[in-house]
């Protein structure tokens, strides 16, 4: 089986994730495992600056050339808004505006995941005004979630009027778009 | 001023409150990190733009007030002495960061201290709530509520996928950190407290000192709060954290009780011994004073001590530190001049309860 992340190298660790209660299964080699970071290494502590400062220097260690040079490539990458590069985000460690989330998307996953136990998706609260419709959508996804339970359980009739309640918020949500736009 | 005047002034109002578990459990803080959208932030932002913000702040909020947090005083950091600025990092309503930057940093602090908001801190703002005792759900509700509050007139940078936008990587997502502060004298003399650490680093919560990162548990008081912001709804890591503290409690009590049990008249001696010294010293360190606090406080939860309120240890571990003992003096005091003045501060302190 060939690593899932860098599709190169055969994949050595075989393990399952557990994030917000859904598993899967996580196929990678080594480096990509240290890269991505999948794995924490005990002898790093919890210092959190440790943890930072060791993920942002990874690119550099055990790395083939061909990749190195691929890296030093991206490693111009910059901010178009606050002119922060990639190379002075990982010496500093902090974003210079939230235009750099956008910037530096591609590079980002294997730090959260690092830095917060696996996740790099929010959970939590929406904004109340600017939030919008991600409210009305957080809400159906709950719903949808729910749906699926009682489908499972074979418990149709409230199946059913979830369903409705579920249309009944995708309505609302294109009036509100509809409404956003004119 | 007399020192009943300067202690009005130096304890928040809302720490004279007692709260549930008040004997264990000092606080509990809720702090949100939040940005505005379109300018960057503070590490690499332009002085115009942070100026802005400043601005914005004193104009919209000065004396302005939400549900029991009235009356807000908007303070520039560079107004403040040292020995000012210093007040307000002892009593936990600016952090050390803020204190250090000058221009266009500031602080909004509501009447009653319950509500602070750091302006220009690492992140645009900083807002924390704190509630006597163990309230963090009261606590995360307020937190929403004032949150919805400032985002009627502030744009936040927020992102559908990665949540709050902060500064720093750590912070991202919820932009959370919930924290409470205990007391646990008896995990701390039976060493179990060195075990328990681990076990809750595991688990995705820090413990640190009283006064944030890298410091000591002076006087056996711990700050115990939550790592991970992303991922895990507000909530639900509010959840974690109550669940952790609940424990940490319950042992706490249980090594209470079998200390009691096992070793009375030597736990009886060694609260004594504390009362003694800071009935009497002339000079006292601050460690030493903050170790004698923490057995004194036990020894009145314990039953032993009935004549001085429960309040002293949190009253008195604020009171002592540098720079309420220079706001008191009016002056700045050499180390030795601060010993002495903390042991005739706590002798003052202990007189005013008879």
């Amino acid at each position: 089986m060939e690593c899932q992340e860098c599709q190169k190298r055969p994949a050595t660790l075989h393990f399952t994730q557990v994030i917000n209660g859904n598993k899967t299964e996580v196929h990678v080699c080594e480096v990509c495992a240290k890269e991505k970071g999948y794995m924490t290494y005990p002898e790093e502590g919890y210092s959190l600056h440790h943890l930072l400062s060791g993920l942002f220097n990874f690119d550099s260690s055990q790395m083939g050339s061909q990749q190195e040079s691929s890296f030093t490539k991206k490693d111009e990458l910059q901010c178009p808004k606050c002119e922060m590069t990639l190379s002075e985000f990982k010496r500093v460690g902090k974003f210079g505006c939230a235009e750099c989330y956008h910037t530096f998307a591609g590079r980002l996953d294997p730090i959260f995941r690092r830095v917060h136990s696996g996740n790099t998706k929010h959970h939590g609260k929406i904004p109340k005004r600017k939030g919008g419709n991600l409210h009305l959508k957080k809400q159906v996804q709950e719903y949808k979630a729910n749906l699926q339970q009682l489908i499972a359980d074979e418990a149709f009739e409230e199946a059913a009027k979830i369903r409705d309640k579920i249309k009944e918020l995708q309505a609302e949500m294109k009036d509100k778009e509809a409404g956003d736009n004119s | 001023m007399t020192l009943q005047q300067f202690m009005n002034e130096a304890i928040s109002p809302w720490m004279r409150e007692d709260g549930p578990d008040s004997d264990i459990v000092l606080s509990s803080r809720i702090r949100l990190a939040r940005n505005f959208a379109q300018v960057s932030f503070p590490i690499i932002a332009e002085e115009a733009d942070l100026n802005r913000i400043h601005q914005f702040f004193e104009q919209e909020y000065t004396h302005a007030s939400f549900q029991d947090y009235k009356d807000f005083e908007f303070i520039p950091i560079e107004d403040l002495s040292p020995i000012e600025k210093r007040v307000l990092v002892e009593k936990h309503l600016i952090s050390p960061h803020l204190a250090e930057k000058s221009k266009y940093a500031a602080s909004l602090i509501s009447k009653n201290e319950q509500v602070s908001v750091m302006i220009n801190e690492e992140d645009h703002i900083r807002m924390q709530l704190y509630f006597p005792g163990f309230q963090l759900n009261k606590a995360l509700e307020k937190a929403f509520e004032f949150d919805d509050w400032l985002e009627e007139k502030v744009d936040y940078a927020f992102d559908e996928s990665r949540g709050y936008l902060t500064s720093c990587p750590t912070n991202v997502g919820t932009g959370m950190r919930a924290s409470v502060m205990m007391h646990l004298p008896a995990l701390t003399m039976t060493q179990q407290i060195n075990r328990m650490i681990p076990a809750i680093n595991q688990l995705g919560l820090v413990v640190r000192g009283i006064y944030g990162e890298g410091s000591d548990a002076v006087g056996n008081i711990f700050q115990i709060s939550n790592q991970i912001t992303l991922g895990k709804s507000e909530s639900d890591i509010v959840e974690d954290l109550e669940s952790v503290v609940r424990q940490l409690i319950d042992h706490e009590r249980k090594a209470r009780q079998r200390l009691m049990d096992q070793s009375s008249t030597r736990m009886e001696d060694h609260i004594y011994r504390s009362y003694g010294i800071l009935k009497y010293s002339r000079i006292i360190e601050s460690k030493e004073a903050a170790k004698c606090l923490s057995n004194v406080r036990l020894g009145i939860d314990l039953g032993f001590i009935d004549d001085i309120k429960r309040n002293i240890l949190n009253e008195l571990m604020v009171l002592t530190q540098p720079g309420f003992l220079q706001q008191y003096a009016k002056k700045s005091l050499t180390s030795n001049e601060r010993d002495i003045l903390r042991a005739s501060l706590i002798r003052e302190r202990i007189q005013l309860e008879k």
